[in-house]
């Protein structure tokens, strides 16, 4: 189909490595230009005539000469080497396919858990309604989401509860450096597994996940605004005091199997955004 | 248009100029957006455009229902335009119609021209229109709506997609009709506008026009829409600027 | 936002929360999320209004129009309801004909409607057997967070409460008038969660429950239709427990009903 109001070779932005933004965190609009000469397009734009626009509403995030949009609102894009959580769907002879909160299922192979699985038998050890963490391997161009339940941390979960967030809050849920989920497993005592899909399972005793349950809302509903991480303090002050449990203390009766480490990945949040820098803007 | 008898037929210019609303030829309907009111769907929309009430949501990129519609290399976009029984004077009967088969075509190709389908391939973005009151131009306001939604969704694209219809009334070429007006009046051109590139995605007309008229139609639309597009640009910034509550409230 | 399949995780602990009484939400069992109602919502409409019982959103309108009444019953008029549950509200919605969920809705409100006498439907008649008024309830659902019932059937009845008969547009009389609403139903749903009883479901309650009842009662303190949905079931002092509790959330609601703007 002729798309010519979009002239010349469109060239979209694909990630690039992992680099702090030195980005204005600018809302923009899809069909917004993009101020600046010589841009490459990143993620979240395309270029046109020598021009760059964003291609979807977030913030504008320059790192010369790369131009990308972090999407503010939207389905979860998987990326390889996300740990995300996901809910059995239908079962197969030899896979399962997850719902993991993004585009399309997850095909998870037998072959990718640790179990010993004959063909067949594949209902024996998920069924429709299971929860379990897995990692994103890779992602080929039809589409298709290979995941993977071998590693440390992946599993099938049991109890606790699952919280869904946007996944554009999953790094605030982290904070820069772990900051925000350290906070959080300190007041609380409890099991946490942050999944990059949005998706966060809590475990621990009934308070404990009551009030991870309204830290996670309250994030989901305030991420943008100013002032959120002393809000969150305040909040897990004033409704229980810290437990000396250090977050790597197993939780209450019925850890579960597999178990995902309670600390997520303390690399740099995921999105190129940096929560706990002040927007320049205000 | 209407065909009735000259003496049912209501004076839509008075004369100096003014439309039966007070409006004047250019001048666009009141016009209010609101981006995000539902909780379910991916990306939401809701437009009140004179008497026009629509609601629109996308749900998306997802699994492609049925699966046999399925492209490899690409998105499908399935897009569904639907009046509410009580949205008309004479109630409709739910269920489709051949008008709301075409409109969601129309629509649906519409988008097809700007969304980035490539970036997902084997899945659907599936784009509902629900009209809830109707007064003229409710395929103008669905694609209003359900391009907002497909922002608020974080979809793609090359650009949202403002639109309107200009017609006719007593010869005078005239922005955004209202119902009296395009029941009676001599014209209607809807249009979608790419304001990045200045080129049109959606174009229909009935009625009679010289080119010329047609012509100062088209640059009239394309005003209208530049103004529209501000409005569309405002309601998103005001949910996504503050910082939004997922969904709000409706 | 609902997903297709719920996890089991998230099904026992929504029954372990209801163990102590609790909700995932932070209500109590006998709590209705926050009601609006916003009656006139669509003026092409001859009544209409618009509901939210928390996040679930219906709009209903009346439409009156003259038609023939039914050859068996020539001194009464016709009342039809109907509820579109469209895609647009809901991912586990699919366009199409109307599915079993759909027709429940629809037939459970028309059941609570008719079997009140909401209205009189001889008074409806203009000339026996050949002329009447039909009377159209139409449910268009927005956003399903759960609890479909008790909000379509909310926006239905606040609808016909503001209805007004177009007599003069369809020269069946000098002047319109408003439509005489003798009774209001309110319909309340409860669901099982394991020995808790709950009333006003969430999507994800309605997934985990062992049984649904709603109970509609009127004004005068009958109840007048029931339906038992769901798998599960409720011992007959379930059930009374479950009509004393409808009847008290029946007249809070039903004030919100005809007054107005909660």
């Amino acid at each position: 189909m002729a798309r010519d109001h979009r002239s010349g070779p469109r060239r979209r932005g694909r990630e690039g490595s992992a680099s702090r933004p030195t980005g204005d965190r600018v809302l923009v609009l899809p069909g917004e230009e993009i101020p600046g000469s010589g841009l490459k397009p990143g993620p979240g734009t395309y270029r046109v005539n020598g021009k760059v626009y964003a291609s979807v509403l977030g913030l504008l995030s320059v790192r010369p000469p790369l131009a990308s949009v972090i999407p503010l609102s939207g389905r979860y894009l998987p990326k390889p080497g996300d740990v995300v959580l996901g809910t059995v769907t239908d079962v197969q002879g030899t896979f399962w396919l997850l719902d993991i909160a993004a585009p399309r299922w997850a095909p998870l192979h037998m072959t990718g858990t640790p179990w010993n699985i004959e063909v067949g038998e594949t209902e024996k050890y998920l069924r429709p309604g299971d929860a379990v963490v897995v990692q994103v391997e890779n992602l080929d161009p039809t589409g298709r989401i290979g995941v993977t339940m071998m590693g440390e941390g992946l599993g099938k979960l049991e109890g606790g509860t699952i919280v869904t967030i946007a996944p554009a809050r999953v790094p605030r849920v982290v904070g820069r450096g772990g900051s925000m989920i350290q906070t959080i497993l300190r007041h609380t005592g409890a099991q946490i597994s942050v999944g990059q899909n949005g998706r966060i399972w809590v475990n621990g005793n009934p308070e404990a996940i009551a009030r991870v349950s309204e830290v996670l809302r309250m994030i989901d509903a305030e991420g943008q605004r100013h002032g959120l991480t002393e809000r969150v303090e305040s909040f897990l002050v004033a409704s229980g005091p810290s437990t000396d449990q250090g977050p790597n203390e197993p939780g209450p009766e019925g850890a579960p199997r597999d178990a995902p480490p309670p600390l997520p990945e303390l690399a740099d949040p995921p999105r190129e955004y940096d929560p706990e820098e002040p927007p320049e803007n205000d | 248009m209407g065909s009735v008898g000259a003496k049912d037929i209501p004076q839509l210019l008075s004369p100096e100029g003014l439309r039966i609303d007070g409006r004047h030829l250019n001048e666009l309907r009141t016009l209010s957006i609101r981006a995000g009111p539902l909780h379910q769907a991916d990306g939401s929309a809701f437009v009140e455009w004179g008497a026009n009430k629509v609601m629109a949501a996308v749900y998306g990129p997802r699994e492609v229902h049925p699966r046999h519609l399925q492209q490899a290399t690409r998105a499908v976009i399935q897009c569904k335009y639907n009046m509410a029984a009580f949205s008309v004077d004479e109630r409709k009967r739910p269920g489709l119609d051949r008008r709301s088969q075409e409109i969601s075509k129309v629509i649906g190709e519409a988008f097809e021209s700007v969304v980035f389908v490539e970036e997902f391939p084997r899945t659907s973005i599936d784009i509902y229109i629900e009209v809830l009151q109707a007064n003229a131009g409710t395929r103008c306001a669905g694609l209003v709506a359900a391009s907002v939604a497909l922002a608020d969704a974080g979809i793609p694209m090359v650009d949202l997609l403002p639109a309107v219809a200009v017609g006719k009334i007593e010869g005078q070429i005239a922005l955004d009709l209202k119902k009296e007006e395009d029941n009676y009046g001599e014209a209607d051109l809807p249009m979608a506008l790419v304001p990045q590139s200045g080129r049109l995605v959606l174009l229909q007309m009935e009625g009679h026009m010289t080119p010329d008229e047609l012509a100062r139609s088209l640059d009239l639309g394309v005003q209208g829409c530049r103004e529209i597009y501000e409005k569309m640009k405002a309601a998103l910034r005001d949910r996504y600027s503050t910082g939004p509550t997922p969904g709000g409230a409706a | 936002m609902s997903d297709e399949v719920t996890a089991e995780i998230l099904t026992t602990h929504i029954l372990d929360l209801a163990a102590e009484g609790k909700r995932l939400d932070g209500r109590g069992p006998d709590d209705y999320r926050p009601i609006s109602l916003e009656p006139g919502f669509v003026v092409t409409a001859d009544g209409s209004a618009l509901a939210h019982i928390g996040d679930t959103a219906v709009v209903a309108g009346i439409k009156l129009e003259p038609g023939k009444p039914f050859p068996d019953t020539p001194n009464a008029g016709v009342l039809t309801t109907n509820a579109e549950l469209v895609p647009l509200s809901s991912p586990t919605f699919e366009p199409g004909p109307p599915q079993p969920g759909a027709i429940e809705v629809s037939r459970v409100v028309d059941r609570a409607i008719r079997a009140a006498e909401t209205i009189d439907l001889t008074r409806l008649v203009v000339t026996p057997g050949e002329k009447t008024w039909v009377c159209y309830v139409d449910m268009h659902v927005l956003d399903h967070a759960g609890n479909l019932i008790d909000t379509a059937a909310l926006a239905a009845v606040t609808a016909l409460a503001h209805a007004t008969v177009p007599a003069r547009r369809f020269q069946v009389g000098e002047s319109d008038y408003p439509l005489d609403v003798q009774h209001v139903p309110i319909e309340c749903t409860f669901v099982r969660l394991g020995d808790t009883i709950v009333v006003d479901p969430t999507f994800h309650e309605e997934r985990a429950a062992q049984g649904r009842l709603t109970v509609a009662t009127d004004e005068l303190g009958r109840v007048v239709a029931m339906q038992k949905g769901l798998v599960g079931a409720f011992s007959p002092d379930d059930v009374k427990e479950i009509v004393n509790r409808a009847l008290r959330h029946g007249d809070r609601m039903r004030a919100l009903a005809r007054g107005g703007p909660a």
